[in-house]
């Protein structure tokens, strides 16, 4: 029918990626009972959840340069984005050694109840896992089920955007 | 060409807001051939990532992509009561009065539900009003990525909410997992003139019915991501292949030119491959 279609696709193949992780799975967490997007109230300070330090180490390690960009031999941290959830506001730090992502901690999260501490405990370490296997599958573009406009926010497609400068 | 790889896939690299301050040769090199850009139209989100070619012709097709994008949304948006569509709707403007594209996407609605069988229609709700809905956002990127191609640039790569075009390349498009949020099924390897259109339930619930019954369809997989040359046809291809439910896999392999991948509600998955693709 349409002619374009008989010509042989050039170069095409299907590769399994194992696990590549997005980056804003903390987004998808479920909601405790009062979600007030606006009224949370939060804090400024890197997580050091008491809970189980263990779960959160990774996300905690490497912060040597923290604050502005700059530092020795390519490390340089990039502050997000404070993004409205609705969980209340949300703010990362990504930390990168030579182009690569070491570390995610948060600068700014919901703490409104022990259910958000709980999440922020599991979530951030969790990021940091995702970040780094989602620069390791190298991809360009990510195709799915149609976003909106809000849930784009919370998309791989998004960190990518973010990323591409 | 692996530099460009490295730039794309470090989530948290500003570069437009100057905080980049160590970069290697390379990667300065490829981000200054690149331009990026993001917009917001049609309830949804576009991507643009343009390579190899900055100068002020790629420029203006940029801005005449995005403006197109904008004019597709005014004339076919079913959201908006002054939209041609809506007035074509409620009977205020005459077919005729439409202009052109309106005629064309009809025509490419009805070669959908040809070829199809159907199970692509854009005349299945109430009173059969037309609503070309489901392929106005596949035929608009697909066209916008055409403008940027033929302005010169090398490598385009346009994202409409999730369903992508491709120029050129290479360009590796990871495909939603859509059993796990935020993780890839898989990813596809593009070098030339390739679309990648998914459809599933992941991000909106099920918003696609049966036509034949106005319901949900029956054995509908996770997600259907279908990919062929162009993204008209890739989109309304896995709509209808969704709607068809376990009959997909059949009618998907006798399609040329075009392949297919699907991720199953148990988490297995299966690949088609029609003539040629």
């Amino acid at each position: 029918m349409n002619s374009l279609s008989r010509r042989p696709l050039r170069r095409v193949l299907l590769s399994t990626v194992a696990t590549a992780g997005g980056v804003v799975l903390l987004l998808s967490l479920k909601p405790h009972t009062t979600a007030e997007a606006a009224g949370a109230t939060t804090r400024s300070a890197a997580p050091a959840p008491a809970p189980s330090a263990s779960a959160t180490s990774p996300a905690a390690g490497s912060g040597g340069s923290s604050g502005a960009s700059g530092g020795t031999a390519g490390t340089r941290t990039v502050q997000g984005d404070t993004v409205q959830t609705r969980y209340g506001p949300v703010q990362l730090k990504v930390t990168l050694k030579a182009g690569r992502i070491t570390a995610v901690s948060a600068l700014q999260v919901p703490e409104d109840s022990p259910r958000d501490q709980e999440i922020t405990t599991f979530a951030v370490p969790q990021l940091t896992q995702e970040a780094i296997a989602a620069q390791s599958a190298k991809i360009d573009t990510v195709s799915g089920a149609t976003y909106t406009s809000e849930g784009y926010i919370q998309s791989l497609q998004s960190a990518l955007d973010k990323a591409g400068g | 060409m692996a530099d460009l790889a490295d730039v794309a896939g470090v989530p948290g690299t500003d570069g437009r807001a100057g905080r980049v301050d160590r970069v290697d040769r390379a990667d300065q090199d490829a981000r200054a051939d690149r331009v990026r850009r993001v917009e917001h139209t049609m309830g949804t989100v576009f991507s643009f990532d343009v390579r190899g070619g900055t100068g002020p012709r790629v420029e203006a097709a940029l801005d005449a992509a995005v403006a197109w994008l904008h004019h597709v949304d005014e004339v076919f948006s079913p959201y908006r009561p002054e939209s041609q569509i809506s007035r074509l709707g409620a009977g205020t403007l005459a077919l005729s009065k439409c202009t052109p594209e309106v005629w064309e996407v009809m025509r490419l609605c009805e070669d959908a539900e040809r070829r199809s069988d159907g199970w692509f229609s854009a005349r299945y709700g109430a009173g059969g009003a037309f609503d070309p809905t489901g392929l106005v956002k596949g035929w608009a990127v697909e066209r916008a990525a055409a403008m940027l191609a033929s302005a010169g640039a090398a490598a385009v790569c346009v994202n409409g909410g999730g369903d992508v075009q491709v120029h050129g390349g290479p360009w590796r498009i990871g495909v939603s997992d859509p059993l796990r949020k935020g993780a890839l099924a898989t990813v596809v390897h593009a070098d030339g003139e390739l679309a990648v259109a998914t459809s599933g339930s992941a991000e909106r619930g099920c918003h696609i019915v049966d036509p034949r019954t106005g319901r949900p369809p029956r054995a509908a997989p996770a997600s259907l991501t279908v990919i062929c040359r162009g993204l008209t046809e890739a989109d309304t291809c896995a709509t209808a292949g969704y709607a068809m439910g376990d009959l997909a896999c059949g009618w998907l392999e006798s399609l040329p030119g075009t392949r297919s991948f699907a991720v199953t509600a148990d988490g297995s998955t299966w690949t088609t491959r029609g003539p040629g693709g």
